[in-house]
């Protein structure tokens, strides 16, 4: 298999398109709209469904119509688009129908910018829509890795009827790498036992996401308890980077954790015992992994491109056993290796506390007075 | 011998009237006058006629007939508020040869949904939406609407719509029909016998219109809600027609010339 | 081993697309490489870049913050980019667009008049490919040959017919950044 020089939002069309995606329903955003025109074009040439919806809500409603057909379906879109898709994709996870989502991320709240953040990350992993439910959430680090877990969401979708969503931010949906896009699966229309297709010899279907009765409400949320407990048991998925004899991890995902990496080895070279743990899924979150992580090493720095959302996951899992940092840059801002590496230089050189929270740290540096 | 003279008269010979199949054998949950429960059997009337009931999807909407799934017998969604044309499109676009139609009230298809509504019609979507209009939001216990009229009062226009401070009621089926889109936009009305059979005729017109994929029909019934109104059943047919009527004239405002060639 | 690149220019001026060039010919010679633009209004007009890591190992940053190679196309980049490169590295400077002289002396500073390089050879829009080979001719990593065949797999097919003026450019930009290395020393 060649390899070929992708755009990531291209990259992420192709690779759905390639994994039988059979109808496709967006609305433009910067910075994921190439996402869109490159659907725009293949989807119709291969004679499946495209539609640029007139707005996010009646394209996330427009997905959730499609999937009660069985049919594998998806939208995708950026930060201020998937807050106007948050009551839709309640209502699907509600409905127990597969739908894959992605969402690039960009600069926020508000408007914000068009630059690449992470600050959708509790949005997306923690709820956003209202109701108890889990959406999986694969956190891809590079074009390659986007296009791999694109396939894997729909059959993680179809597998366990959930929302399965790839999370990048802006610089990973706007860089080319060379990728090896798979082979062209063919489109598969599964014969599920609760697809709405028109009740023709058989009893009819209803999909629905209105419970009034209480305890039953209460069933269909244990329901999806079971289901989620199931997810947890079976789809965590990470990378780990020289933590062989590590004494400091530093923990990050997508692009803070690849730009991570670099930081990683420019201080491996300076003689750091450092690693760095990169979560692949966020959702479900690795948390027995880190567990077993602050087992191994001395103290953790956690970065990320928010205010340290993924950061009370991994505080979660480690609990006050060893220290932990955190870095993070804002509002569209990316970090650059050296920054991190100072980090770690300054967790070598002194071990952080145990008291405090390491955000509120964190903060204090971010906003002291330059010297 | 009087009981069995009864049922002899109950025979295939005298029947004129029974339970379309494409309606379940399920007490509604309407408030007595109402006329949901009429148009949801001029549905299933015309999915029998048609017979269409099995390759049927119907969505549902958030209103008082959020379980309109209960009684008309086929394959149902539950759209979310205002959400049912997007739906249904998402349908219809991944079953083009199934038939899939909307039904929505007025805050639904008007308000909250209103986008949705127009751009489903503008771009010709081949999917029915039957649109009832009864002047307020029922399920929430009789809020001001889109189409409440000027000087009606609702629970939160206690004083009457006041059309300088809350606006004009929306004509949806005017509207729509300006849309190239459309294929068929008609209004009618539930208040009499001699509407309800009109209005079936349209409902059935608006199927067929899909069902030859000539684009976007709807057909807008005008509607009582005796219990958000504070009137009898009978004084609610009244109110319809003496109120409403005027507002909310009845009449084809879109038929396409594609359609106006079919003949039903 | 890997190096990062940043070219910078007004939008239009083909920097994009040089980066393209040094990426494609990166992945063919079978490194690893990321291309990653600047993205969003500021391309409308205003000054574009993109940076370009090459590597033989799996990407870290796909940004770097001082690079060890760049191209600068106008003044705005030349004064936004002199002070970040690497010492040691160097810097190719489109003289054409470019009126002041360097302001450094521990980095290699080449001041090709990209522009009018280009127009000699008879098209103003291959200054980028005159800049892209001046600045391989200074970097050990890919070879002028590495872009021309990078050039010839990737140039989608009705452009084909100006592939021997985009060799041209590369090869003019290349002999004179050898010339100019050669007179620094």
């Amino acid at each position: 298999m060649t390899r070929e020089l992708w755009k990531g939002n291209e990259a992420i069309a192709e690779a759905a398109i390639r994994a039988g995606l059979e109808g496709y329903f967006g609305y433009p955003i910067t910075p994921q709209t190439e996402t869109l025109e490159w659907m725009s074009r293949r989807m119709p040439e291969l004679g499946r469904i495209f539609l640029q919806a007139e707005s996010e809500p009646a394209a996330i409603n427009m997905v959730y119509g499609a999937a009660c057909t069985g049919a594998r379906v998806m939208t995708s879109s950026s930060s201020p688009g998937i807050s106007l898709m948050m009551e839709g994709l309640s209502y699907i996870a509600g409905t127990e129908v597969p739908v894959v989502l992605v969402d690039v991320m960009r600069g926020g709240p508000g408007l914000g910018n068009i630059a690449p953040s992470q600050g959708d990350y509790n949005q997306i992993c923690h709820g956003g829509g209202h109701g108890d439910y889990h959406p999986i959430v694969l956190a891809p680090a590079s074009v390659q890795e986007a296009v791999d877990l694109v396939p894997l969401a729909f059959d993680l979708a179809e597998k366990y009827l959930n929302i399965a969503c790839v999370l990048l931010d802006g610089s990973i949906g706007q860089m080319m790498e060379p990728v090896e896009l798979p082979e062209m699966r063919p489109v598969v229309r599964k014969e599920y036992a609760w697809a709405t297709t028109g009740a023709k010899d058989r009893s009819r279907h209803v999909l629905t996401s209105i419970y009034l009765e209480v305890g039953l409400e209460e069933e269909v949320n244990l329901r999806l308890l079971k289901r989620w407990e199931a997810i947890k048991a079976n789809e965590v998925r990470f990378k780990e980077y020289y933590l062989d004899d590590a004494e400091i991890a530093v923990i990050g995902f997508g692009t803070a954790g690849r730009v991570a990496l670099s930081a990683v080895r420019a201080a491996r070279a300076q003689g750091i015992k450092v690693g760095l743990f990169r979560p692949i899924s966020v959702s479900p979150y690795p948390y027995q992994q880190v567990a077993a992580l602050a087992e191994r090493v001395k103290s953790l720095l956690v970065v990320e491109m928010n205010t340290g959302q993924m950061l009370e996951d991994v505080r979660l899992a480690v609990s006050r056993r060893i220290p932990i940092e955190f870095y993070g840059r804002l509002g569209g801002v990316v970090p650059f290796p050296d920054e991190i590496l100072g980090e770690i230089q300054r967790i070598a050189k002194q071990p952080p506390s145990l008291e405090g929270h390491p955000a509120q740290r964190w903060l204090e540096r971010m906003t002291a007075p330059q010297r | 011998m009087k009981g069995k003279a009864m049922i002899n008269i109950i025979s295939p010979k005298n029947l004129v009237y029974s339970r379309p199949k494409a309606f379940t054998d399920t007490p509604t949950h309407y408030c007595p006058g109402c006329t949901h429960g009429t148009a949801h059997r001029l549905i299933a009337e015309v999915l029998d006629e048609m017979n269409i009931a099995d390759k049927t999807i119907g969505v549902a909407p958030v209103g008082c007939a959020v379980f309109a799934y209960n009684y008309i017998d086929t394959d149902f969604v539950e759209a979310a508020h205002g959400r049912a044309p997007a739906m249904a499109t998402g349908i219809k676009r991944l079953l083009p040869d199934r038939v899939v139609f909307a039904y929505q009230g007025d805050g639904d298809l008007a308000s909250i949904g209103m986008a949705e509504t127009v751009h489903a019609a503008a771009r010709g979507e081949n999917i029915t939406v039957i649109f009832i209009n009864n002047t307020n939001y029922g399920m929430t216990g009789g809020q001001m609407a889109p189409t409440t009229l000027p000087g009606q009062k609702t629970t939160t226009s206690p004083n009457g719509r006041d059309v300088e401070l809350q606006g004009y009621p929306i004509r949806v089926a005017e509207m729509l029909a300006t849309l190239e889109g459309v294929g068929y936009v008609v209004r009618r009305s539930l208040h009499d016998p001699k509407n309800i059979r009109l209005a079936k005729k349209a409902i059935r017109t608006a199927f067929e219109v899909q069902v030859r994929g000539l684009g976007f029909s709807m057909v807008e019934l005008l509607s009582t809600c005796s219990t958000n109104w504070g009137l009898t059943p009978v004084e609610s047919l009244k109110w319809l027609e003496e109120h409403m009527l005027p507002y909310y004239p009845l009449g084809d405002y879109k038929i396409a010339p594609s359609v106006a060639a079919v003949k039903i | 081993m890997q190096t990062e690149i940043i070219i910078a220019g007004f939008g239009g001026q083909g920097v994009m697309f040089a980066g393209q060039v040094l990426a494609y010919a990166a992945m063919d010679k079978g490194e690893e490489v990321t291309w990653i633009p600047s993205y969003g209004p500021e391309m409308r007009g205003g000054t574009a870049n993109c940076t370009v890591v090459i590597a033989d190992e799996e990407i870290g940053s796909p940004l770097v913050k001082n690079p060890p190679a760049s191209i600068v196309m106008n003044l705005p980049s030349y004064d936004k980019y002199e002070p970040l490169v690497k010492p040691g590295g160097v810097l190719v400077v489109n003289a054409s667009m470019v009126d002041r002289g360097a302001k450094r002396d521990d980095i290699t500073e080449i001041f090709v008049p990209a522009n009018d390089i280009a127009e000699e050879i008879g098209d103003r829009r291959l200054a980028n490919m005159v800049a892209a080979g001046a600045l391989i001719a200074c970097l050990p990593i890919l070879s002028i040959e590495d872009l021309e065949a990078a050039l010839e797999a990737h140039m989608p097919g009705r452009h084909k017919r100006l592939l021997p003026k985009n060799y041209e450019a590369l090869r003019k930009g290349a002999e004179f950044a050898t010339e100019h290395a050669r007179k620094a020393k």
